[in-house]
C-alpha cells in the first residue's frame, strides 16, 4: 500500500526531526504532560469518588424517613413504624440509631451507630480503620469517651473494619443499642431515622407522599435523590476545578502556539528544501500533523498514567481537599480505578483536540514556505 | 449544567469548529470572485496557499464532528443520574427540546464534513482546482450548520434542569408510547428485518456491480443513503434488541457502553464510513464530465466502492451475528 | 523539449518597489543537452531557473515541458513536477543536517511512497555512482564541501528526473572539484539527461561539454552561443 508506505516515511522523518530538536520539544512535552496530568487527576478523582459514593449508597435503603422539628432533624418515635409498614408497597421499616460524637483531642467527628444484631457485649465496639488511625490517645484497644451526661465510658475495641473503599466505614464506631443510648442519651422508644425498603423503586415517590400525609413533620429522603445530589456535586466540583485550571490550560495553548510559530531559521530552511525537492504543502502539513500527533499522544499517555498513579495509588494528595471536602478522617481513602471512555474522552477533548487546532495555523504557515527561498 | 469538564470541552471544541469553518467560509468569499489560476500574481499564489489552510481546518472540523458525536452521547449518558427517570443518554437528551435536534444536526454535519473531504480530495487530485466553487459553497453551508449546532448545544446544556422528570430509554423507545421514536421502535420486527436484509443485500449487490462495471453510481448513492437511514431505524427496531437480548430494550445509545463491549463503536463507525462513501460515489459522479477529473473520479469511486463494501459488510456482520448466534428470539414476543 | 514563451517576472508588481527581474524571455531547450545560463550578478539567472523548475511562477508568458503546459498548474502539481521531472542542486547544497547521507538522498522520494527496499537500493547505487557510498551512514555534517555536493547530486537523481537544474554549483569549489562536478554532469548528459546550469564561473562557461551558453543581462537574453557542431532547437 503506497499510502501506508508514505505515512511511514513521514512518520520516520517526523521522529528523526523530533529527536534532532529534543530541547525544543521536550519543554513542550513536559508542560503538555503536566496539563494532562492535572486535568486527568481532577477527572479521574471526581469520577472515582462519585462512583465510590454511589456504590456505598446503592446498598442503602430506598428511602429514609426523618423527623423534622422546627426545621431540624429530631429523633423519630418508634410508634411511626407500624403505620408506615402498612402503606402498600413498603417491604420493611427498620429503625436506625446513629449520631455523631465529637472527640476534642483528635478534633474529629465520629459516627456512632447501633448495629441491629450486635454480637458483642455492652461497652464493646467495632471501629472503622480511620478511627484507630486518628483517635489520639488511643490506649491499646480501648476508646475513652465522655457521654452526654458527663460520665466517662471506656469502650473495648473488639474488631476493626477494613476500610477498603467504603467511604462511610472509616469513621464508624459500631456498638449495641443499649450502649448507644447510654452514651448519647437517646431515649428508649426513639430512633435517629427509619430505613424503609420498598418493593418497587418506581413507587418511591408515591410512598413518600403517603408518609408525609400520615406524619406531616417527617421528611422522606429518597436514595435516588441523594445519588443525584452526589452526581451533581462531583460534576460541578470537577467542572469548577477545570475552570480554575482554565488559566493554565490557556497559557499552555499560547505556549504551544508560540512554539509552533517560532520556527528556527534552520527549521524553516529545512522545510524550504523539502518544498524545493518536490514535497507539497500538504506533505509538510502531514509531517506537522504527525509531529503534533506524536507529541500529543506521548503527553496524553504520560499524563494519563501519571494521573492514574496519582489518584489510585497515591490517593490524589494534590486534589483531595478541593474535591472531597469531608472530615479530616478520609486522607487514606483508597479509590478503585474506573477509567471509562467518558473520562478519557473528556480529557482528550480538553487537551488534544484544542492542541490540534492551535498548532494547525502555525503548521500551515511553515508549510507554505516558498521553495524559491532555498535558491537564494 | 455547563459546569462539567466534558460539557466545557464540547462547548469549547464546538466554538473552535465554528471558528475553523467560519475561517474557511471567509476564505471562500475572498477566493471565489478573484480566483484566476492562469494569473501568476502574488495574490493568486497567496489564495492558492490558503486553500491548503482551509483543507486542513475543514479536516480538523471533520475529525472533531465525528469524535464529538460520540463524546456528546457519552456526556449525555454520564449525566443521566442527574435526572429522575433517565437511565442513559436517551433520557438525558429529552430533558429539553434542544437535545435531539442537536444530536441530529451533529450527525448531519459529520456526514457533510465527510462528503466535503471527499470533494476536496478529488479537487486536489486535478491540476486546475475544478471543484473550487462547489467546495467553498459547501464550506458556507458547513459553517452555518456548525453555528446552528453550537447554538443548539448551548441551548441544551444551559437548559438542563435537574428537576425535570424524563423518561428512560425503556419508555422512550418503548412500543406503547406514541412518539416518533416509539413508533420507529414499534415497527414490526419481522417486516423491518426483511426490508433491512433486502436493502443490505441490495446495496452490497449494487456496490459489487458498480465495482465491476463502474455504472450505476447514482443508484448506489441513493441506496447507500437509504440504507444509512434504514440502518439507524433498524438499530432502534431490532438490532439493539438482539444485542441486549431484551425484547423491550430499543436504545441506540447503550450500545456504546461497556456493558455491551462497546459494540456500538464498530457498528456506528462502519455504518458512517459505508454511508458516506456510498453517497460520495454519487456526489462525485456529478463531476465526472469535468476534463481534469475524468480519470481521478472513477479511481476514487472505485476505492470508495470498496469502502462501501467493507463498511456495510462489517455493519451487517455485527448486526446479524447476535440474530444468528444467540438463543434469544425476538419473534414471538 | 522545454519551451518558454515571452516569460517575464515582476517582483512586487503594482507596488512602488516593483522590479522586473525577467523580461520577454523566449527560449526552447531541447532534451539531452547541457545549457549554461551566464551573466553578471543580478541578471536573473536564478529567477529564470526557478521558473523553469516550477518553484516560482512567471508573471506573464507560458512554459511547456514536453506537451505539458505548466503555467496554470496548481501548487500541488508544481510540487509533483519538481519531484518527478527535475533534480535540483543548490549553491549551498542544502542537505538536511542531523540525518544520514542515505536518508538525505532518499528524502525527495518520500511523498511518492515507493517500496522502502527498492528506494534504499536505488539511493545506494546513486551514492556509489558519485563514489561516496562509504559515507552512506554518516551524518551529512561530517562531510567536506565536495562530498556534500556529490550527495546533493545523488539526491537530485533519486526520482529519475529528466532535467537537472544546478544554480552556481561551483561557487564553493576549487578548480579540481569543479572539474569533477562538470565531468559528472557531462556523464549525465551522455546518459540522456538535460542539464541546466546557472553560473558566471568562466570554468563552467568554457567547459567542453557545454552545448549552449545563454547570456543574460538585466533580465534579458543578450547573447546565445552554441557549439557549432551541435544542432540546437
Ligand atoms: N523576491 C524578490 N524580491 C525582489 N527582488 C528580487 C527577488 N528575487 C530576486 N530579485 C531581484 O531580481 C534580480 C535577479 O535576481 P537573480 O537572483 O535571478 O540574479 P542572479 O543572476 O541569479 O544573480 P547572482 O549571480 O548574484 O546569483 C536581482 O536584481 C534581485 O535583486
Ligand atoms: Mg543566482
Amino acid at each position: 500500500m503506497k499510502w501506508i508506505q508514505r505515512q511511514k516515511y513521514f512518520l520516520d522523518f517526523t521522529l528523526s526531526s523530533l529527536l534532532r530538536r529534543k530541547g525544543k520539544h521536550l519543554s513542550l512535552l513536559v508542560v503538555y504532560t503536566l496539563i494532562v496530568f492535572l486535568l486527568g487527576s481532577v477527572m479521574l478523582f471526581a469520577g472515582a469518588v462519585r462512583k465510590t459514593a454511589v456504590d456505598v449508597l446503592t446498598d442503602g435503603p430506598e428511602m429514609t424517613v426523618q423527623r423534622i422539628i422546627a426545621g431540624r432533624h429530631d429523633f423519630i418515635p418508634l410508634q411511626y413504624i407500624e403505620p408506615i409498614q402498612k402503606i402498600r408497597g413498603v417491604r420493611t421499616v427498620r429503625p436506625r440509631l446513629w449520631g455523631y460524637h465529637f472527640h476534642p483531642a483528635s478534633g474529629a467527628n465520629y459516627t456512632l451507630m447501633a448495629a441491629p444484631d450486635f454480637e458483642y457485649g455492652p461497652d464493646q465496639v467495632i471501629v472503622g480503620a480511620g478511627v484507630v488511625r486518628s483517635w489520639s490517645g488511643i490506649a491499646e484497644d480501648r476508646l475513652y469517651l465522655v457521654g452526654f451526661d458527663g460520665r466517662a465510658h471506656l469502650l473495648k475495641i473488639v474488631e476493626t473494619l477494613d476500610s477498603g473503599v467504603d467511604l462511610a466505614a472509616a469513621d464508624l464506631i459500631l456498638m449495641s443499642a443499649s450502649t448507644f443510648r447510654d452514651i448519647t442519651g437517646v431515649p428508649e422508644g426513639y430512633a435517629a431515622d427509619l430505613a424503609v425498603e420498598i418493593r418497587n423503586p418506581r413507587e418511591c415517590a408515591t410512598i413518600a407522599e403517603k408518609v408525609v400525609r400520615l406524619f406531616p413533620e417527617t421528611r422522606p429522603i429518597l436514595k435516588s435523590e441523594i445519588l443525584r445530589t452526589y452526581a451533581a456535586v462531583f460534576d460541578w466540583r470537577s467542572g469548577y476545578v477545570v475552570v480554575l485550571l482554565a488559566g493554565s490550560v490557556l497559557a499552555f495553548f499560547i505556549f504551544a502556539w508560540d512554539r509552533a510559530v517560532g520556527l528556527s531559521a534552520e527549521e524553516r530552511g529545512e522545510i524550504g528544501v523539502l518544498r524545493a525537492v518536490g514535497w507539497d504543502v500538504s506533505d509538510i502539513l502531514i509531517l506537522k500533523w504527525w509531529e503534533g500527533g506524536v507529541v500529543s499522544l506521548t503527553a496524553f499517555f504520560l499524563g494519563m498514567i501519571g494521573a492514574y498513579f496519582h489518584v489510585f495509588l497515591a490517593s490524589a494528595p494534590l486534589f483531595a481537599h478541593a474535591l472531597k471536602g469531608w472530615a479530616v478522617l478520609y486522607p487514606e481513602l483508597h479509590l478503585y480505578p474506573d477509567p471509562n471512555p467518558y473520562e478519557i474522552g473528556a480529557l482528550f477533548f480538553l487537551t488534544v483536540v484544542p492542541f490540534g487546532f492551535v498548532t494547525l495555523i502555525p503548521a500551515w504557515k511553515a508549510a507554505v514556505t516558498d521553495p524559491v527561498s532555498v535558491m537564494r | 449544567m455547563w459546569m462539567n469538564p466534558a460539557v466545557l470541552a464540547l462547548i469549547v471544541g464546538g466554538i473552535l469548529a465554528c471558528i475553523a469553518a467560519g475561517y474557511g467560509a471567509r476564505l471562500g468569499i475572498a477566493i471565489l470572485p478573484n480566483w484566476n489560476l492562469t494569473s501568476g500574481s502574488e495574490r493568486q499564489l497567496a489564495m492558492e496557499r490558503k486553500t491548503y489552510l482551509a483543507s486542513a481546518l475543514l479536516g480538523w472540523v471533520m475529525m472533531f464532528e465525528f469524535l464529538s458525536l460520540f463524546m456528546f452521547v457519552h456526556t449525555a449518558d454520564h449525566l443521566h443520574d442527574l435526572f429522575v427517570g433517565a437511565m442513559c443518554a436517551a433520557g438525558t437528551l429529552t430533558v429539553n427540546a434542544y437535545g435531539y435536534p442537536a444530536l441530529i444536526l451533529k450527525i448531519l454535519n459529520a456526514v457533510l464534513c465527510g462528503l466535503w473531504v471527499l470533494i476536496n480530495h478529488a479537487d486536489t487530485r486535478a491540476p486546475d482546482y475544478p471543484l473550487i466553487r462547489v467546495k467553498y459553497t459547501a464550506v458556507l453551508i458547513i459553517a452555518a450548520l456548525s453555528v446552528m449546532e453550537i447554538g443548539l448545544q448551548l441551548g441544551y446544556w444551559m437548559h438542563l434542569d435537574p428537576n425535570v422528570i424524563t423518561s428512560c430509554c425503556g419508555t422512550l423507545f418503548s412500543t406503547d408510547r406514541q412518539t416518533l421514536a416509539g413508533d420507529l421502535a414499534h415497527l414490526p420486527p419481522v417486516g423491518t428485518m426483511m426490508v433491512f436484509f433486502a436493502s443490505l443485500v441490495g446495496v452490497v449487490g449494487m456496490a459489487l456491480w458498480f465495482y465491476r462495471t463502474g455504472r450505476g453510481a447514482g443508484v448506489l448513492a441513493v441506496m447507500s443513503g437509504w440504507f444509512f437511514i434504514l440502518a439507524l431505524i433498524s438499530i432502534l427496531s431490532f438490532i439493539s434488541v438482539y444485542i441486549y437480548q431484551l425484547p423491550t430494550h430499543h436504545c441506540p445509545f447503550c450500545l456504546l457502553q461497556r456493558e455491551y463491549g462497546y459494540i456500538g463503536y464498530p457498528l456506528y463507525v462502519s455504518l458512517f464510513i459505508g454511508g458516506i462513501a456510498g453517497m460520495g460515489i454519487g456526489l462525485l459522479n456529478r463531476f465526472k464530465e469535468i476534463d481534469s477529473l475524468t480519470e481521478v473520479i472513477p479511481q476514487m469511486q472505485h476505492r470508495l466502492c470498496l469502502t462501501v463494501l467493507i463498511g456495510f459488510a462489517l455493519f451487517g456482520t455485527i448486526a446479524v451475528y447476535p440474530i444468528l448466534f444467540s438463543d434469544f428470539r425476538l419473534i414471538g414476543y | 523539449m522545454i519551451e518558454l514563451t515571452d516569460i517575464s517576472k515582476t517582483f512586487h508588481a503594482g507596488k512602488p518597489n516593483a522590479f522586473m527581474a525577467l523580461e520577454g524571455i523566449t527560449l526552447s531547450l531541447p532534451l539531452g543537452r547541457m545549457t549554461v545560463f551566464a551573466g553578471p550578478s543580478g541578471s536573473g539567472k536564478t529567477t529564470l531557473l526557478s521558473i523553469i523548475g516550477g518553484m516560482a511562477r512567471p508573471t506573464t508568458g507560458r512554459i511547456r515541458i514536453g506537451d505539458l503546459e505548466i503555467t496554470s498548474l496548481s501548487e500541488r502539481f508544481l510540487s509533483d513536477l519538481r519531484r518527478n521531472r527535475f533534480g535540483f542542486i543548490f549553491q549551498d547544497y542544502h542537505l538536511i543536517r542531523g540525518i544520514t547521507v542515505l536518508e538525505n538522498v532518499m528524502l525527495p522520494a518520500y511523498p511518492s511512497g515507493p517500496v522502502h527496499r527498492d528506494l534504499k537500493k536505488r539511493a545506494l547505487k546513486l551514492l556509489e555512482s558519485v563514489q561516496i557510498e562509504d559515507k552512506a551512514r554518516s551524518p551529512v555534517e561530517w562531510l567536506s564541501g565536495g562530498e556534500q555536493q556529490r550527495v546533493a547530486i545523488a539526491r537530485a537523481l533519486i526520482n529519475h528526473p529528466e532535467t537537472i537544474i544546478a544554480d552556481e554549483p561551483t561557487a564553493h569549489l576549487d578548480t579540481d572539484l569543479a572539474g569533477a562536478f562538470l565531468k559528472i554532469m557531462t556523464g549525465l548528459v551522455e546518459s540522456g539527461k538535460t542539464v541546466l546550469i546557472g553560473s558566471h564561473d568562466p570554468l563552467v562557461v568554457e567547459w567542453k561539454g557545454v552545448h549552449r551558453v545563454i547570456r543574460l543581462r538585466d533580465g534579458r537574453i543578450v547573447e546565445e552561443k552554441m557549439e557549432a557542431n551541435l544542432p540546437c532547437g
